[in-house]
């Protein structure tokens, strides 16, 4: 099967006349069609910048200093600015960490959604509107007819974070891009959220992009992950296999630096792993990078 | 048993929303609601619950932050709100408190030497070297350098600016700390420094905490005891173990059960979902079994502390 999004050696920084900063390192990634893929890592990791190129959101002076971002075969790289915000929307959509800034604050949220059908399907207004109050439906708003008349500040933020979703893939996306969707939530309410995530995304065949620093999150949602450290992609691997053994020295810090639950009554309460005392110089970290099972399989 | 270092009796605090001037009679938002809770001496004990659940109320009350509308609040003994209450200076020396962004909390202007001499030159240490003693030790404490005392906030990283919180806090001396949320601004391996931190001092000050915190894998790993808030009451409250090997109110199980957790997917499932909800006692049900949002308006069904097993609470209804 063709992955749906490929990123080639992706190498993104700063640029300014004569000088560039790298912020990015050869980032390289598959995503299968349907597949939840998870980038996990601490601020400053290089994560939401590698979503942002994805969407082509990068604003200057951060720019793509190489590589390919292939999706369904075609450089996204190379698109023209208006093939490019065609492709927004209806092919790749996304969702913020902070709903009520990635709304409108002056519009009815059903009119917010409906735009998303008159803009990239060309419906009409009203029939445009009845499709939002089914896709408000569709991600379990409940009395979906009189919230549309609502306004972002009438709802919660659990209510607004499901809005957004509803308006990401009203289009019926190839690719959701999830940035920190649920880090702003309650946990009860996180939890119905990435529910609400993992079931439509399956339902509609729609792969997931799911950025988060919460590894917790990342083990509930995806298959697949990717670990970043300062602009590399130290480790990637099935997310089961990945929690199990970890190979990589910064994963094993980050996964030794978590308290567990249930840890505590098993075994009684153990140190929690300090990285900076594992790894004493964290620059050398990142020229071992990228390790895959295929490539440990090479080594052996 | 010897006396409680902290014991908050029936502890309410009523805010007044809406209403008003031609708007209709004043509503009262319940934020905190019969709260009853103690804190023995150098123990971690934990606030659990979600947004709005009255957890930083009660321990803005034990500040003395916010006024309690009702209830006391005592300190070996002797109140620690109401009228007579001791001053702020003294109450300095009692309880100081961390809160969850250090860079708020700090003074931008003020290098961060500065911030930790004020109180000090406050409560009457007038020797100037007794002063550099104070701050070098503390500093040595919370894991920072000499130099790095001459700067200022911004120059620091989130984790350390949380060591200078930290600092801050000790640097009177104080008995109990009050954690707010103290970790969940921060990156994992920064967190993970900063739990060891506050574990080492605990041990080697005999330090006593309140942690409001709603990570739940955070508490398991720090607290004593724990105490679930539900709309402004508690809900269940015990010993750590109790909470999470043998959780009992809905409420806590299903928080328990929503917490993301990684060990789960390696097919060591959570054991709380898996075992069937335990039946309240003969004659009793769950109080506010944790479905359903109550209305501000509603006044809670009459509802009390049952005793399931030595020092675990669950709050339950007579049926």
């Amino acid at each position: 099967m063709m992955p749906l999004l490929q990123i080639r050696n992706l190498n993104l920084g700063l640029k300014r006349a004569g000088s560039s900063y790298a912020l990015l390192h050869d980032v390289s990634f598959d995503i299968m069609p349907g597949e939840i893929y998870g980038l996990v890592g601490e601020s400053g990791s290089g994560k939401s910048v590698t979503s942002l190129a994805v969407i082509g959101l990068l604003k200057k002076p951060l720019q793509v200093l190489g590589g390919e971002i292939n999706f369904r075969g075609k450089n996204l790289l190379a698109l023209r600015r208006r093939e490019m915000r065609a492709m927004r929307g209806r092919r790749i959509a996304m969702v913020f960490q902070e709903p009520m800034t990635a709304l409108n604050p002056l519009a009815t949220i059903g009119r917010q959604i409906a735009e998303m059908y008159v803009l990239h399907q060309a419906k009409n207004w009203s029939e445009a509107g009845q499709l939002a109050v089914e896709a408000l439906a569709s991600v379990r708003v409940p009395n979906p007819e009189r919230r549309a008349k609502d306004y972002p500040h009438q709802m919660s933020g659990g209510l607004r974070q499901r809005v957004m979703i509803a308006m990401a893939l009203a289009c019926n996306p190839d690719l959701l891009i999830a940035d920190e969707p649920t880090t702003a939530l309650d946990v009860t309410v996180q939890a119905e959220v990435l529910k609400l995530i993992r079931e439509l995304c399956a339902e509609r065949g729609t792969a997931v992009l799911f950025i988060s620093h919460d590894l917790g999150v990342i083990a509930e949602m995806c298959q697949r992950v990717g670990v970043m450290y300062a602009g590399c992609l130290v480790e990637e691997n099935d997310t089961a296999a990945l929690f199990a053994n970890p190979r990589h020295e910064y994963t094993r810090g980050l996964l030794g630096a978590l308290p567990r639950m249930g840890s505590r009554l098993e075994h009684g309460r153990q140190r929690l792993v300090d990285i900076d005392s594992v790894i004493e110089d964290r620059s050398t970290l990142t020229s071992r990078r990228f390790i895959t099972p295929r490539q440990d399989i090479a080594a052996q | 048993m010897t006396e409680p270092l902290l014991a908050i009796d029936n502890l309410h605090v009523r805010f007044p929303v809406g209403g008003g001037f031609l708007a209709g009679p004043r509503r009262m938002l319940h934020a905190v609601n019969g709260v009853d809770l103690e804190l023995a001496e150098g123990e971690c004990l934990s606030i659990v619950g979600e947004s709005g659940c009255g957890k930083s109320t009660t321990a803005l009350a034990v500040m003395g932050l916010q006024e309690p509308t009702e209830g006391t609040i005592r300190v070996r003994g002797k109140p620690f709100s109401g009228p007579a209450a001791p001053s702020r200076k003294e109450r300095a020396k009692i309880a100081q408190m961390v809160f969850q962004d250090p860079y708020a909390s700090l003074n931008p202007r003020q290098t961060v030497w500065t911030s930790l001499a004020a109180p000090l030159k406050l409560h009457g240490m007038a020797s100037r070297f007794e002063i550099a003693d104070r701050v070098e030790t503390v500093l040595r404490d919370v894991g920072l350098t000499l130099e790095q005392a001459r700067r200022y906030p911004h120059e620091f990283s989130g984790g350390q600016r949380q060591r200078i919180g930290i600092a801050r806090a000790l640097v009177l001396e104080p008995e109990m700390i009050v954690l707010d949320e103290p970790v969940s601004a921060l990156d994992v391996s920064i967190r993970a420094q900063i739990i060891n931190l506050l574990l080492d001092l605990q041990e080697r000050l005999g330090l006593s905490y309140i942690m409001i915190s709603h990570d739940l894998s955070v508490v398991e790993h720090m607290s004593d005891r724990v105490a679930v808030m539900f709309f402004g009451q508690v809900v269940e409250s015990g010993p750590w173990s109790a909470i999470f090997a043998n959780p009992i109110h809905p409420y806590t199980r299903r928080l328990i059960a929503t917490i993301p957790n990684p060990d789960a997917i390696l097919g060591d499932a959570r054991k709380v979902t898996d075992t069937p909800q335990p039946a309240p006692p003969h004659g009793w049900v769950f109080a506010n079994d944790g479905a359903s949002i109550r209305d501000v308006m509603t006044p809670p069904d009459p509802s009390e502390l049952v005793e399931v097993e030595t020092g675990h609470f669950i709050r339950l209804s007579h049926a």
